[in-house]
């Protein structure tokens, strides 16, 4: 929690303290489409996010990770409230999201995101002094202080204003772009950003100086990041803790070295097993995984995870694990329960 | 890890430190690239230039007639275009004539650009069922074919200048509303606009700051496009007696009080609809040259 003290967040801001996680997700529920058949019960809708709880604490770096359609992508937009959960709470520093206490817009402030796609988050029309200012020049702030401050952002960045300042997005590279969506997300001093494969779509050593950059600016706003991405080399550079989805399930949480090192999900195994090895001698032989994911409209009952795993038992299609008790290191597996009946389970 | 951290590479590639030129400026920089675009702005202006200074270009009065020289040919000493059935000069009354069918190609779409992209892009941006309920509205107009919407609006509206330009505006509302709205649609779920919701903007600032600079555009380049339909509508209009009266000059009606001459001097009753084909081709030209000038992407 050194994060906090050194970040010269301002005390009125830190509402709860060094202890109160700076967000706090429960149960939170989303289905995409379907429709009503004759008795009401909605059919054929997609089990996006299904049911995830997670905290992300002051200062530190949460990594999401999981394969493409597992619900990532879909977690960030509902924490950032661009699409409205079905079901679930979003509790930010200990008030709930669009209580009167912590309305949409000052959560917004609060919370900001960078995007994938650094091209199509950029709008082609605006300059890039203009795209940085645009939110505070939204907050109240006059439009020559934003423009002055969209400098400073830049500048901070790594992008010269007095070079990029009146460039419009086609006449830079992914990199660069990228650095005016995180200028533009820094825009509004907010404390927790997202990050949803902020670098995935950059080169390797674009990907490299973007990263660096992300731990810089971490270090100097006191910022708390929520970093989504598909790649474990990344995610275990930059996260402290890591959440592990499947299915849009969280099926592993723990800290980023234990997690990456000795997991218990046989997911997050197979997962690290895909990972292409450096070493001669430990390459991989077969393919950790068979097939995709089961298909999110009508997800295995039990563990979803137990059609693609070579551990699976009765016990797994028949009921559904949990992620455990409150703990470091919590894993949704009957493996990992000694009381599940799974033949293989052995205690933590 | 220490060799990630290493890497620090100076991020800013090296541009030269020149103002941007934006995004309009390079479209109006390939478009005068564009010889066909800019021959038929030339000939617009042309027809623009002459229409509004008709009293200084004009070699003639285009009400005063000469019974015993009628129908002359093109060419004539007096007339070098020929003159009509009232034995007016027909240079001078193409000249006078641009003046109304220009405002009639022009005013309808101008009116129906301002009313069709509001409808649109509020449709559009808004979504869910206040976009279903405009748009099936819009498609109750589309069923009926222009010309005959065109027509039947005037006859119930009652002939004159100002109701063939209301009635004009109410047959080119539709079809600029739907283009509103499908490129408005597509912008909507832009990053760029998710990012300017989280920003905190309301949905007004957005649309005037992230969707109207985008979708402006195409739907402009297709409002140009319909300024020769209206131009043609209109003259059909007067060509029924819906639009204006003689002995106004207005294309459409001249070339329907020249009917009667086709036998006599076929080269002098074509002129008008030679001037109406010829500004809206250059209409036309212009809405292509517009439309490819802005579709690069560099």
């Amino acid at each position: 929690m050194s994060a906090v003290e050194a970040s010269g967040v301002a005390p009125e801001r830190d509402r709860g303290g060094p202890a109160q996680p700076l967000l706090s997700v429960k149960g939170l529920v989303k289905h995409f489409g379907g429709r009503r058949d004759w008795s009401g019960q909605r059919r054929g809708m997609v089990r996006a996010v299904d049911g995830v709880d997670l905290e992300i604490f002051k200062g530190e770096t949460l990594g999401i990770v999981g394969e493409s359609g597992c619900g990532k992508s879909t977690t960030a937009r509902l924490v950032m409230q661009i699409i409205r959960p079905d079901r679930g709470e979003i509790l930010f520093d200990g008030e709930a999201v669009g209580s009167p206490a912590l309305g949409l817009r000052d959560y917004r402030r609060e919370v900001q995101m960078v995007f994938q796609d650094s091209y199509a988050s950029l709008n082609p029309r605006l300059t890039v002094e203009h795209t940085v200012a645009f939110g505070p020049w939204v907050h109240g702030e006059g439009r020559q202080a934003a423009v002055a401050r969209a400098h400073d952002l830049l500048q901070r960045v790594g992008l010269a204003p007095e070079r990029f300042a009146g460039r419009y997005p086609h006449e830079l590279s992914g990199g660069q772009r990228q650095r005016v969506n995180i200028a533009r997300a820094l825009a509004l001093q907010p404390r927790l950003l997202i990050l949803d494969e902020a670098v995935s779509a950059l080169d390797k050593s674009v990907e490299a100086q973007v990263l660096n950059l992300l731990l810089d600016l971490k270090a100097e706003f006191g910022l708390t990041y929520m970093f989504i991405s598909h790649d474990l080399n990344v995610v275990r550079f930059m996260s402290d803790r890591v959440m592990v989805m499947y299915l849009g399930k969280a099926v592993e949480v723990g800290p980023s070295d234990v997690i990456l090192k000795s997991p218990r999900h046989p997911y997050t195994a197979a997962l690290l097993a895909s990972m292409p090895s450096m070493d001669p001698d430990n390459r991989t032989r077969e393919a950790p995984l068979f097939g995709d994911p089961p298909n999110p409209i009508d997800p295995p009952p039990g563990c979803r995870f137990h059609t693609r795993c070579k551990f699976a038992a009765p016990v797994c299609s028949a009921r559904e694990p949990g992620l455990g008790a409150e703990a470091a290191h919590r894993v949704a597996c009957h493996l990992a329960d000694p009381s599940s009946g799974h033949p293989g389970a052995v205690a933590a | 890890m220490a060799v990630l951290s290493d890497i620090r590479i100076d991020a800013v590639a090296p541009l030269p430190a020149r103002a941007s030129r934006g995004y309009w400026g390079s479209v109006l920089r390939r478009l005068m690239r564009d010889p066909v675009a800019m021959v038929a702005a030339g000939v617009i202006l042309a027809i623009v230039l002459a229409a509004v200074f008709a009293p200084f270009v004009a070699p003639g009065d285009p009400y005063k007639g000469a019974m015993l020289r009628r129908l002359r040919p093109i060419g004539d000493a007096l007339y070098w275009l020929g003159s009509d059935e009232l034995g007016r000069d027909m240079l001078t009354r193409l000249i006078y004539g641009g003046r109304l069918s220009l405002f009639m190609g022009v005013l309808p779409v101008a009116c129906a650009f301002v009313i069709g992209s509001t409808l649109g892009v509020f449709a559009g941006y808004v979504g869910g069922w206040v976009n279903m309920v405009v748009m099936r509205v819009i498609d109750v107009f589309y069923a009926f074919p222009s010309v005959l919407l065109a027509i039947a609006l005037s006859g119930a509206l009652g002939a004159g200048i100002t109701n063939a330009v209301v009635s004009l505006t109410i047959v080119f509302i539709p079809p600029i509303t739907r283009v509103a709205e499908s490129v408005t649609t597509q912008i909507r779920t832009r990053d760029y606009v998710e990012a300017a919701q989280v920003s905190g903007a309301g949905a007004f600032t957005i649309i005037r700051v992230h969707v109207l600079g985008n979708v402006l555009g195409p739907i402009f380049v297709y409002a140009t496009s319909l300024i020769s339909v209206s131009m043609i509508l209109a003259s059909g209009l007067s060509f029924l007696g819906l639009g204006s009266k003689p002995p106004e000059p207005e294309w459409g009606l001249m070339l329907n009080t020249l009917r009667t001459a086709i036998y006599v001097q076929p080269a002098v009753a074509a002129l008008p609809g030679a001037m109406i084909f010829i500004t809206s081709i250059s209409f036309n030209l212009l809405s292509d040259g517009l439309r490819s000038a802005m579709e690069v992407r560099s």
